[in-house]
């Protein structure tokens, strides 16, 4: 095989929260597997090309990769995922619910794939971050997630609302997966003190966790297309999720 | 930063995208990072009609600073609309801007 592995990539429909469908962008490394998967859970700009090139970028490392479009039902995957990211944002985000509703349905439609060799690993950065976390306490069909800059799950009671009833950081007793956490110094949401009391908890339930926090950098330190892009901070993130996965997905 | 910084306001009047103008339904006021605009934290600005569909959005990103003199040219610019209408109508201004008119 040549070090460049080829792949291919498709829209599949997935049945989401409530029975609603949904589309999810899947990208498969060419090749009989078995491989592991990952499911990616999109952050507050939405069902975005970032993302859909960060799930190409894992089936390129060999990992059977799908990322649902979590805001489908404000917009349809036609829309433009920026506008429909604002329509979201201007309803004041989606359920956390509908959040755990959908990713389990591409849990489940990873689970089932013929070429995943039974070993399934969940990833989101910003809203996504806290929703990864949030879905790894609440189902315990994965089998280790990382969690980039989730903003939120420190919550104080007054942020609490009907979408988001409860504190990401009050779950963590229920963490059922080897938790990898990257943050930036420089971020204010989580800040330094929220991730630091996020890892506190982690400890005094005793789970399974690293994380690893990157002098210099801000919110969103991958984001290549962004101001806020920290190359070396970056390479170096990814070297540990490929770490992390390379250590928990294995077969 | 993934705030939630957020405020929506109701928006009577149309906003243009391209070379449609369509009629709105609301004003939302974020601050968050950039999505276009190569700046890291930026005040947004959405103008919407949510019943039209995602696309009909007129969207701004703008830096705080500039927020700020959007907010100021604003108030100057209301003022002195507020003038105008107590000036038109002969009726609830406060009488000194009547005379002043």
């Amino acid at each position: 095989m040549s070090f460049y592995r080829g792949m291919t990539c498709e829209n599949v429909t997935l049945t989401g929260d409530d029975g609603t469908k949904i589309t999810a962008y899947v990208a498969r490394p060419a090749g009989p597997g078995p491989f592991p998967g990952v499911v990616l859970i999109h952050h507050l700009p939405g069902w975005s090309e970032l993302y859909i090139e960060t799930t190409r970028r894992f089936a390129h490392h060999g990992y059977l990769a799908i990322c649902a479009n979590l805001y489908e039902r404000e917009g349809g995957s036609d829309a433009n995922p920026d506008d429909v990211a604002a329509k979201v944002r201007a309803e004041g985000g989606i359920a956390d619910a509908q959040m755990v509703g959908d990713t389990a349905a591409a849990v489940k439609w990873m689970r089932a794939q013929p070429d995943n060799n039974g070993k399934v690993g969940l990833i989101g950065s910003c809203s996504g971050g806290r929703h990864a976390f949030i879905y790894a306490c609440q189902k315990h069909d994965v089998d280790a997630v990382v969690e980039l800059w989730g903003g939120g799950v420190v919550m104080a009671k007054e942020e609490l609302n009907a979408k988001k009833p409860t504190a990401p950081i009050d779950m963590t007793k229920d963490l059922a997966a080897p938790l990898l956490g990257l943050f930036g110094n420089d971020d204010r949401a989580p800040s330094p003190e929220q991730v630091n009391q996020h890892e506190a908890e982690l400890k005094k339930h005793g789970k399974a966790h690293e994380f690893h926090r990157y002098d210099g950098a801000g919110h969103g330190f991958f984001y290549w297309h962004r101001p806020l892009y920290r190359p070396e901070q970056a390479m170096d993130g990814w070297n540990k999720i490929w770490a992390f996965f390379g250590k928990y997905l294995a077969k | 930063m993934c705030t939630s910084i957020i405020e929506v306001t109701r928006a009577e009047g149309m906003a243009k995208r391209g070379d449609q103008w369509f009629p709105l339904s609301q004003a939302v006021v974020a601050y968050d990072h950039a999505r276009h605009a190569p700046l890291g934290d930026v005040i947004t600005l959405d103008f919407l009609n949510t019943a039209l569909g995602a696309d009909a959005r007129a969207g701004i990103e703008l830096t705080l600073e500039t927020a700020k003199e959007l907010r100021a040219a604003l108030d100057r610019a209301i003022a002195a609309a507020d003038f105008e209408e107590a000036e038109v109508r002969g009726k609830g201004a406060v009488p000194r801007l009547v005379q002043a008119a």
